[in-house]
Formats: structure tokens, C-alpha cells, sequence
């Protein structure tokens, strides 16, 4: 005879018998429906503040990376919040949207606040893409949950640097002094440190003959190029945002400050449309040497025209480009996992490997730190309002001029 | 390092200081009247720039050219502020009145934010990138006209203040409210009129800052601070004093950005703003407690 007790009828071995197929008929569904349920991906950008016009830039990977995403067969839901330029701010949106409910986090464009957020990250065993930063330490914390799609500042740095040996064997002309401006964020003093690294490493054939660090919030760059034009150096060579490379080239003309170029060893700024916008004919002949579009790459050929008529007044550039490619990253993630589980995302994030890339390089793929290293550095020249790939010779549509033109003779 | 480039940086500090010396004007000329700190002041000067902006982006006019209609906006708002608001908080403890007015400006930022959006926005006029040669001089076009027009509207708000009835019946209420009151002047319509004339200056220092500087709503806690440090160094109240205040913070700026490093400019201005405190706390042309 089986006892039961009136509280409950069943037995207990029914009892449990009976929970074990509810809890695996239960089962059934919800694996179902996790597969059927789109990623939620929180996506940090400055959208507001100082790094605005980027933060919006990079937004638009994000916004036109979706139906794109989706008609390659991945399924992501977006969530968005502004960094509004500040690390506190990133560090508080990112609790935020885990709090929320965000599986995966993607941002956030500048290097103080990518820190913040991937310390969050961290805590909270949630995986975290990096579309655009490039603070070596952001990949050099041991962090396990933080995966970068951009270059470190010294593989920029070192890939930047090679290609003015190229730019100026190419040309003809090697300069024998220049100055260094940058902006004096995390982002700027860790191209310091590449840059002064790399000049004896790489021989560089010119001496850095004055080092002037500036706010990126400066209202005014006219000091500051009064004493670059006083070094009386052959180059200058920068690394920038955006609003100050247009205070900076604005001072240049206006203190008839002439040099053989303005060369970029890799930084946002001049390849911008702001920056073409606002300067005209004067932000021609300057050179970014950054990764960039793939002009042979079929994403990219399908990509260009679908933004060009999404948005014909913004340009299509690599914030757009790194931005995408950090959601595809996501995505691909997301579908190889088959699961939201933070751990099978990170485990599923470690062995990315897509070789169909919209930018300069070879497969996106990550090393035991989280760094992508399949980056390709390339020189960008602005020419007639455009930013066009001058060198290496593979992807080169045009030829570099070097040195520029004066200011007086455009 | 040769003399005509220190001469140049000299100019350079000193046009710059001139245009920040007006947009202290503004908040020198409440604050000498009426006692009340304008924490608004640096959103009343992005309010100019707004105007101005709108101007030149609807109607393509030039922001030197619709400074008067800055000035004129700004002066409603003011007006209007200090009539029907700040005038109720005028007798409550300061910190109340700190209180109102930094509501006042986060409402303000708050409504940029709505209207305009996050972004820089600028003007492109086809002097902008001028310059004139002085012999080895290379002087700023655009800095120049700014910092020209900066010195006479404080000459004529100066003017203003010695030789109109309005001018002599607010210096009136600032010496001796009590006696401005028993005499019969309408106190409420003169700290009206000051408020107004303070966000006047502001509005054209607003116009002619867009010649320099993109605006985004972003930068009017910088420019609040700005006016604040210059009037406290030239003096708190005094019309002179804001102008010098601005001219000194414009070189020191400029002097320590060109001879130590570019990113010190900002702790020259502070270090500037202890030494006052510390041997001149009324600023170096403030009347003494």
C-alpha cells in the first residue's frame, strides 16, 4: 500500500517523477526559445558631449548594421545608451543596461571610458565588444570578457609610422624635423608612448623636434600652433579628435603656418566629413594613416551605396566601419553560442574568426587577450573634400601628394 | 625665441581676453547692482550664440552683423527673467538665490539639448580664415573685429551707466537701495533693465564668441566658470575689472600655453584666480568690503 498524506495526494516518488518530466517538457520550449529570441546588445556611444559628432557617426554602424545583420541571417536587439562623452556616465549606462537585461555590451568609441565599462564588464561576467578604442591597456588587464575589434595605439602607431617611410620614399621627399601635436586624453598620451617608442625602433628619417599635448575640450588652438609654427619643423605630424583637428588646421591658415603636410600616424579627425565641411578646400592633402574601407571587399561594396542613400550628408567612415563590424562580431557570436548564457557568448566570442570584412585586413579574430590583430593599417589622404586610400599600393585608388600644396595656392 | 613672437602671443592673449572680458561684463554689471551671482550667465551667452547661429543658418546673415539682435534677445529674456522670477529671490538668504538660478541654467542647457541637439555647430563666414601681416606680425582677422567691437560695447555700457538718467538711477539703486526707494525710482523696473542689460552683453559676447568657437550646449558650465573666475579677478561689480580681468586670463592663458606646456593654460588661470583671493580677495579693481 503506498502511504500519502492528505496535504499531498501524490506519493513522493510520483511527486518527483512527475517534476522531472515537467522540468524536461519545460525545458523543450525554453531552449526554443532561446535560439528564437534576438540578442540584447547594449550599445555605449558618446552620442551627447564633446565626442558627439564620432559618438553619432558610430551610431549609424549600429542603425544601418541591423536590416544589414538581419538579411545575413543574425538576430539582434539593439539597446542603446549615451556615454555623453564621459567615463562615470559609460560606467553608470553599462550597469544600467545589464541591469536591464543586456546579454552582450558594444562600445564605446574613446579609451577612458571603454575602461570603465570593461571594469563593469568584468564584474558582472557579461562579454563586452570593443568597436573603437585603443588604449593597449585596455587588452592588457587580463580581462576575460573584453574583446576588441580596433587596433592597439601601438600597432597603429607602428603601422602609421611605417607608411610615412613609404609615403616619403614614394614622393621623394623626407622631412628632417617635425611636431607633434596630440590631444592629451588616454587615447593621446598612449599614441605618445607608441610614437616615441617606435621613432628610434622604426628610424624613423626625422627628429621630433617639439611634443606640444593639448585638451581635446580646448575652445582655442591658436597658442598652441603659434608654438608649433615657432619650431619651424619640415612636418606635422598629429594625433586628434575631431572638433580640435578643425580648430587646429583653421589656426594653421590663419598663422600662414606651412609645412611639407599634416600626417595623422592614426587618429579620427581629419578623415571626417565635419572636418571637410567646415574647412573647405583647406582640409585637403591631409593624411590619416588608419585601417579603412576594403575597396575589394563585397560587404563593403554592398554596404557604401545602401549608406551613401541612408545618408548622404555624413561620411562613410570608419567609426561606421569598426562600429559594424563589432555588432557583426556580436551577432556571429550570439549564433554560433545558440545562447544568451554569458559564458557561452564569451567561449563563442574567443573563437571568432570572419574572414568577410568590411575594413583593411585580414580575418577578425581574437588572441588570448581579447585583441584583434587582423587590422591593416592603410594611408588616407583627403582629395577634393574625400578621404581616399593612397598607399600601399593594393589598395591604393590614388596617388599621395607629398608635399602639399600652401595654404595661399589652393 | 624671437621678440615678434612673444609680441604675437601678447596679441593673441589680449584679443582673446577682450571677448572674454565682455562676456564677464554682463555678469560684473547684475552682480555690482543687484547683488545676485547670474549661475545662468554661461547658458545666456550660449543663448547668443544659438541666436546668432540661427541667423546665419536660416537667413545666411552675418553674426557680427546681427550682434544688436543677440544683445536685443538676450535683453528680453533677461528682462523678463529677473521681472517675473529672480525679483521674488531678491531679500532670500544667497544660497536660495544660487539655488534658483542653477535651475535656471540647468533648464536652459536642458533645453538647447531639445532644440539643437548635442552637436557643434558653426559658422562659415569667407573672412574666417583671414589674417592681416603687420611686418612680421600675423594678426587673427576675426579676433581682431571681436575683440574691437568687445572694447566698445563696454565702453558704451560704461557710458551708459555715467551719462543717461536710466545709466545714474541704477548706480543709484546699487549705492543706496533705501535711498533710490524714498526718492520714488521703480527699483523692479531698474533691476529689470540691469538683469536685461547684463544678458545683453552676454547675448553679443554669445554673437561674437560663434566667430571663434562651434557652439553645443555642452559648453555653458565652461563659460559660467570662465565669467566667474575673470570677475572675481578683476573684481566682482566692477565694469573695468571684468575687462581686465579677461585680458589677464587671456594672457596668462596664452603665455603659459606658448612657454610651459599647452595643456598648463587652464591652471595658470586658476593659480591667477588663488593669488587673487589670497592678497586682493575683491579682485585687483573690487571696491573693499
Amino acid at each position: 500500500m503506498t502511504r500519502t498524506s492528505t496535504l499531498f495526494p501524490l506519493g513522493r516518488r510520483t511527486l518527483l517523477k512527475s517534476a522531472a518530466a515537467g522540468a524536461a517538457l519545460a525545458a523543450l520550449p525554453m531552449r526554443r526559445l532561446h535560439a528564437a529570441a534576438p540578442l540584447k546588445l547594449g550599445v555605449l556611444l558618446p552620442r551627447s558631449g564633446f565626442l558627439a559628432l564620432i559618438g553619432q557617426a558610430c551610431q549609424r554602424g549600429v542603425d544601418m548594421g541591423l536590416p544589414v545583420l538581419k538579411d545575413m541571417g543574425y538576430d539582434i536587439e539593439v539597446m542603446n545608451a549615451d556615454t555623453e562623452s564621459s567615463p562615470d556616465v559609460g560606467r553608470t549606462q553599462a550597469e544600467k543596461l545589464i541591469r536591464e537585461g543586456a546579454q552582450m555590451l558594444m562600445g564605446t568609441f574613446d579609451s577612458a571610458t571603454t575602461m570603465s565599462v570593461a571594469q563593469v564588464a568584468e564584474q558582472k561576467g557579461i562579454p563586452f565588444v570593443v568597436n573603437i578604442a585603443s588604449d593597449p591597456k585596455i587588452t592588457e588587464q587580463g580581462y576575460k570578457y573584453t574583446f576588441r575589434v580596433f587596433p592597439t595605439s601601438p600597432q597603429l602607431g607602428a603601422g602609421g609610422m611605417g607608411l610615412m617611410k613609404t609615403l616619403f620614399a614614394q614622393t621623394g621627399t623626407t622631412p628632417k624635423t617635425a611636431v607633434f601635436m596630440h590631444v592629451n586624453d588616454s587615447f593621446g598620451m598612449s599614441m605618445l608612448a607608441g610614437v616615441n617608442a617606435l621613432m628610434p625602433k622604426l628610424e624613423m628619417p626625422f627628429k621630433i623636434v617639439e611634443t606640444i599635448a593639448y585638451d581635446p575640450r580646448a575652445k582655442d588652438l591658436s597658442i598652441e600652433v603659434a608654438k608649433a609654427k615657432a619650431a619651424k619643423a619640415d612636418m606635422h605630424m598629429v594625433v586628434t579628435r575631431l572638433n580640435d583637428a578643425i580648430l587646429m588646421v583653421r589656426e594653421m591658415v590663419k598663422q600662414q603656418y606651412e609645412t611639407q603636410g599634416i600626417i595623422s600616424p592614426g587618429s579620427p579627425g581629419m578623415y571626417e566629413r565635419q572636418f571637410a565641411k567646415t574647412l573647405g578646400k583647406y582640409a585637403d592633402y591631409c593624411v590619416t594613416n588608419i585601417p579603412w574601407f576594403d575597396p575589394r571587399s563585397d560587404l563593403n561594396k554592398e554596404l557604401e551605396p545602401r549608406f551613401t542613400k541612408a545618408f548622404p550628408d555624413e561620411t562613410y567612415d570608419i567609426n561606421f566601419g569598426f562600429t559594424f563590424e563589432a555588432v557583426l562580431v556580436a551577432a556571429d557570436a550570439y549564433k554560433r553560442a545558440g545562447s544568451a548564457n554569458p559564458q557561452a557568448l564569451t567561449e563563442a566570442l574567443r573563437k571568432t574568426s570572419i574572414a568577410k570584412r568590411l575594413l583593411t585586413g585580414t580575418a577578425i579574430a581574437f588572441d588570448e587577450k581579447g585583441q584583434n590583430n587582423g587590422n591593416q593599417v592603410v594611408a588616407v589622404q583627403n582629395r577634393d573634400g574625400k578621404p581616399q586610400v593612397v598607399l600601399p599600393d593594393q589598395f591604393a585608388v590614388m596617388k599621395p601628394v607629398y608635399p602639399v600644396p600652401a595654404w595661399s595656392k589652393r | 625665441m624671437s621678440p615678434e613672437f612673444i609680441l604675437g602671443i601678447a596679441i593673441a592673449g589680449t584679443l582673446t581676453g577682450a571677448v572674454y572680458g565682455l562676456m564677464a561684463l554682463g555678469l560684473s554689471a547684475i552682480f555690482g547692482v543687484m547683488r545676485v551671482v547670474n549661475f545662468a550667465h554661461g547658458e545666456m551667452m550660449v543663448g547668443g550664440m544659438y541666436i546668432a547661429y540661427l541667423l546665419y543658418k536660416t537667413m545666411g546673415l552675418d553674426p557680427i552683423m546681427m550682434l544688436p539682435v543677440a544683445a536685443l534677445g538676450l535683453f528680453v529674456v533677461g528682462y523678463l527673467l529677473q521681472r517675473y522670477l529672480v525679483n521674488y529671490f531678491i531679500e532670500v538668504p544667497e544660497h536660495v538665490q544660487f539655488l534658483l538660478l542653477l535651475a535656471v541654467a540647468m533648464v536652459f542647457t536642458n533645453a538647447f539639448l531639445m532644440i539643437f541637439g548635442p552637436d557643434a555647430r558653426g559658422v562659415q563666414l569667407p573672412y574666417a580664415f583671414d589674417s592681416y601681416n603687420v611686418g612680421p606680425l600675423v594678426i587673427d582677422k576675426v579676433r581682431l573685429i571681436a575683440a574691437v567691437i568687445a572694447v566698445l560695447i563696454a565702453a558704451l555700457l560704461g557710458l551708459f551707466f555715467a551719462k543717461t538718467r536710466t545709466g545714474k538711477a541704477i548706480r543709484a539703486c546699487a549705492d543706496n537701495l533705501t535711498g533710490a526707494q524714498v526718492v520714488g525710482l521703480d527699483v523692479k523696473h531698474l533691476y529689470a533693465v540691469t538683469f536685461g542689460l547684463g544678458a545683453a552683453c552676454v547675448g553679443a559676447g554669445g554673437a561674437l564668441m560663434l566667430l571663434l568657437v562651434d557652439v553645443h550646449p555642452h559648453l555653458t558650465t565652461d563659460y559660467t566658470l570662465l565669467g566667474f573666475i575673470i570677475v572675481i579677478i578683476g573684481g566682482l561689480g566692477s565694469l573695468p575689472g571684468a575687462l581686465l580681468g579677461g585680458v589677464l586670463i587671456g594672457l596668462s592663458e596664452a603665455f603659459a600655453g606658448f612657454f610651459l606646456a599647452a595643456s598648463m593654460k587652464s591652471m595658470f588661470a586658476f593659480g591667477l584666480l588663488i593669488l587673487v583671493l589670497l592678497f586682493r580677495p575683491n579682485g585687483l579693481l573690487g571696491r573693499g568690503a
